[in-house]
């Protein structure tokens, strides 16, 4: 890279990079971290490893808290208080809450304004800023990459060294730029755009990478879109997402709390656009699509890898020369009781859920109330709505989105995670099928022998009302 | 480390993601120890098989998905020291070697060959020798990577704490790092 400019993820690597020499043979580097999330899942056994050792944190300043994973998305009682029924659930929640207020870290607890998905709420709040390292205990930190920030996930042990030191160790990985240019067509959104790049590239093109994503699809994207598009940066394999900030960003940001103010902003824009928009194609990788192709996606096995345009057949393993490929195919059409060689079109539907880090915005929220207004559920569907914060939910039901909601038939929920990873007790049952705009059909993952199809909230909303698989195409 | 020697349990598909190692409803616990039990609590696919296996081989791809550090617990709580796969997803990867949990990384034909012959003979013992770098199962003998140069300084009791300590031992560079970034970090308050 002598000859070439630095891409925007060498230059917010090289600047936070704390030991003054790179490290030698591969191994890692010491990377400052400039924003710690966390959550109540993955911090307490991250707290204790600290109160072992009678640690500090370094800054808990650089560090936001909130609640979102074993939360219920139940409305509070009379008296203001949330019911959660699992003990243990109350237990981790009250431990967060502990840690928080004896390391002096910010939490925002359910309640709160500020309170919602770590992954909503930090950024509409903005604390997400270009150029910045974030990590959160969460693979899909890689959201805030929309931003121009390198944002990737971690386990506890390194959330613990984050809290002792701001820093962790990481090898430096490989870039893959994702080019998408055109437009997209009627009833295609950023969600189908992701699972479009997954289906093509599959679950691990992105181990050992950072994604970076490029093309005019991409800048024509508002920056609630380009957040579905980095957040499933590690469904295709990479930690890490990016996207160049640009006007659209820069926009967002301004007005923000936690955003620089007046004329300090209009600084912090002039060193954005210096340091962190370099004209570079000095990729390890690339891969290209045109957007134009594009269609509603939705998902038909137990990877995200598995998505096919919604008209489309169920794809036949028996083609597939390496054996445990043609196996774990087969196992996982099984799992979802689905044909090869069949649409999935037409199959009927349980559950839709619409929520998640991935799909629970307030744009995501009007694409689907936009189905469903003036229509009603399928009488055999169960349908969730939670959005993914309060301020979003407070948004919406300004705007009287609840409302077409509720009318509808729908469930109009507090905001977390919820249904996506079925921890706080939203569940599907075994062998129901779910449409839900969350990023994971793994097995099990919305409920033990759950069956989940990955779709956009406008297709995920068009199933709600038909009861079946549906092109929503034919509802715009 | 030098070998490690055991029957094996026997997962070979592609894309085992750390929500089937372990269900996230398992994951509302403020402890590390104890989640064995909870190892592969859902899984969909016929017997785990062998429980006193130290080694489990799995398909490819093994350990996408979430960034639970859980995954990790579980198995090593349920004892499994070594995991082979033809290719590990990075968080995961990055997560074994902070518990002493080796990922073993073989080639696909390899793996295929080691598959065929643990699926006719599932009583097979599987030996790793980490100073060699080979993986020996009867008449096989089979080269390896595993990331495990760092790995000695690892502590099972206190995940993670041999990397914590060489951090601990950059205060000095981490200070001046901030002293030149300060104005460029947001914060979000006094604390």
């Amino acid at each position: 890279m002598t000859q070439e400019r630095l891409t925007l993820f060498d230059t917010i690597w090289d600047d936070h990079r704390v030991n003054p020499d790179p490290a030698p043979d591969g191994g890692p580097d010491t990377l400052y971290i400039d924003l710690h999330l966390i959550h109540e899942v993955t911090s307490p056994q991250a707290f204790s490893i600290l109160r072992d050792r009678d640690m500090k944190l370094r800054h808990p300043n650089q560090t936001m808290a909130t609640m979102d994973h074993s939360t219920p998305s139940t409305p509070p009682g009379p008296d203001g208080k949330y019911v959660i029924e699992n003990p243990d659930a109350e237990i981790q929640l009250a431990a967060l809450e502990s840690n928080c207020a004896d390391f002096g870290v910010p939490l925002y607890p359910m309640g709160h304004e500020n309170q919602g998905i770590v992954h909503v709420t930090a950024p509409e709040l903005g604390l997400v800023q270009p150029g910045m390292t974030i990590v959160c205990g969460d693979s899909h930190t890689a959201t805030h990459g929309a931003f121009g920030a390198l944002a990737f996930g971690i386990g506890t042990s390194q959330v613990a060294h984050v809290f002792a030191t701001q820093c962790l160790l990481a090898k430096r990985p490989k870039t893959l730029e994702i080019g998408i240019d055109g437009a997209l067509q009627r009833g295609v959104t950023a969600k189908d755009v992701i699972l479009w790049v997954i289906a093509q590239i599959g679950t691990e093109a992105g181990t050992g990478h950072v994604f970076e994503y490029t093309g005019s699809a991409i800048r024509a994207m508002s920056m609630e879109e380009r957040m579905t598009v980095t957040n499933m940066s590690i469904e295709g394999g990479a930690t890490a997402g990016l996207i160049k900030p640009d006007d659209t960003t820069f926009d967002y940001l301004e007005g923000r709390d936690f955003a620089p103010q007046g004329a300090a902003f209009d600084e912090a824009v002039a060193d954005w656009r210096q340091e962190f928009t370099p004209e570079s194609d000095a990729y390890d990788r690339r891969v290209a699509f045109n957007a134009d192709e594009i269609e509603p996606m939705i998902t038909y096995g137990t990877n995200p890898g598995m998505g096919m345009p919604v008209r489309n057949a169920v794809p036949d393993p028996a083609g597939m020369e390496n054996k445990s490929d043609r196996v774990s195919f087969q196992r996982a059409l099984d799992y979802m009781q689905v044909e090869p060689g069949r649409p999935l079109l037409g199959q009927p539907v349980d559950v839709v859920f619409v929520g998640s880090c991935t799909n629970s915005r307030l744009s995501d929220l009007r694409d689907a109330a936009r189905i469903m207004d003036g229509r009603k559920v399928d009488e055999r569907v169960r349908m969730l709505v939670v959005p993914g914060s309060r301020k979003v939910k407070a948004a919406a039901e300004r705007e009287g989105l609840d409302e077409i909601f509720k009318r509808a038939g729908a469930e109009w929920r507090e905001p977390g995670c919820s249904m996506c990873l079925a921890m706080n007790g939203d569940k599907i049952e075994p062998g129901q099928l779910s449409v839900s705009t969350s990023n994971r059909n793994f097995e099990g993952r919305q409920g033990k022998r759950g069956r989940t199809v990955l779709a956009s909230p406008l297709t995920a909303a068009a199933c709600a009302v038909t009861g079946e698989i549906t092109d929503v195409r034919e509802m715009l | 480390m030098d070998t490690l020697a055991s029957h094996v349990m026997l997962l070979p598909i592609d894309n085992i993601d750390t929500d089937r190692i372990i269900p996230a409803r398992f994951l509302i616990t403020t402890r590390i120890k104890g989640l064995g039990r909870h190892f592969f609590n859902d899984w969909a696919h016929g017997s785990k098989t062998d429980e006193n296996a130290k080694i489990l081989v799995a398909g490819h791809n093994f350990g996408c998905g979430s960034s639970r550090e859980h995954a990790v617990w579980a198995l090593a709580d349920y004892g499994i020291e070594a995991v082979v796969s033809t290719k590990f997803a990075d968080i995961f990867h990055a997560n074994a070697l902070r518990n002493r949990l080796v990922p073993v990384v073989v080639q696909p034909e390899d793996h295929d060959r080691l598959v065929t012959a643990l699926e006719a003979d599932p009583e097979s013992t599987v030996t790793i020798d980490y100073d060699t770098r080979r993986l020996t199962c009867g008449p096989m003998d089979i080269p390896f990577a595993a990331a495990i140069s760092d790995i000695g300084s690892e502590d099972p009791e206190t995940p993670g704490i041999g990397e914590l300590e060489t951090l601990l031992g950059q205060s000095r560079f981490i200070d001046e790092h901030e002293a030149v970034r300060k104005a460029r970090v947001n914060t979000l308050g006094d604390g």
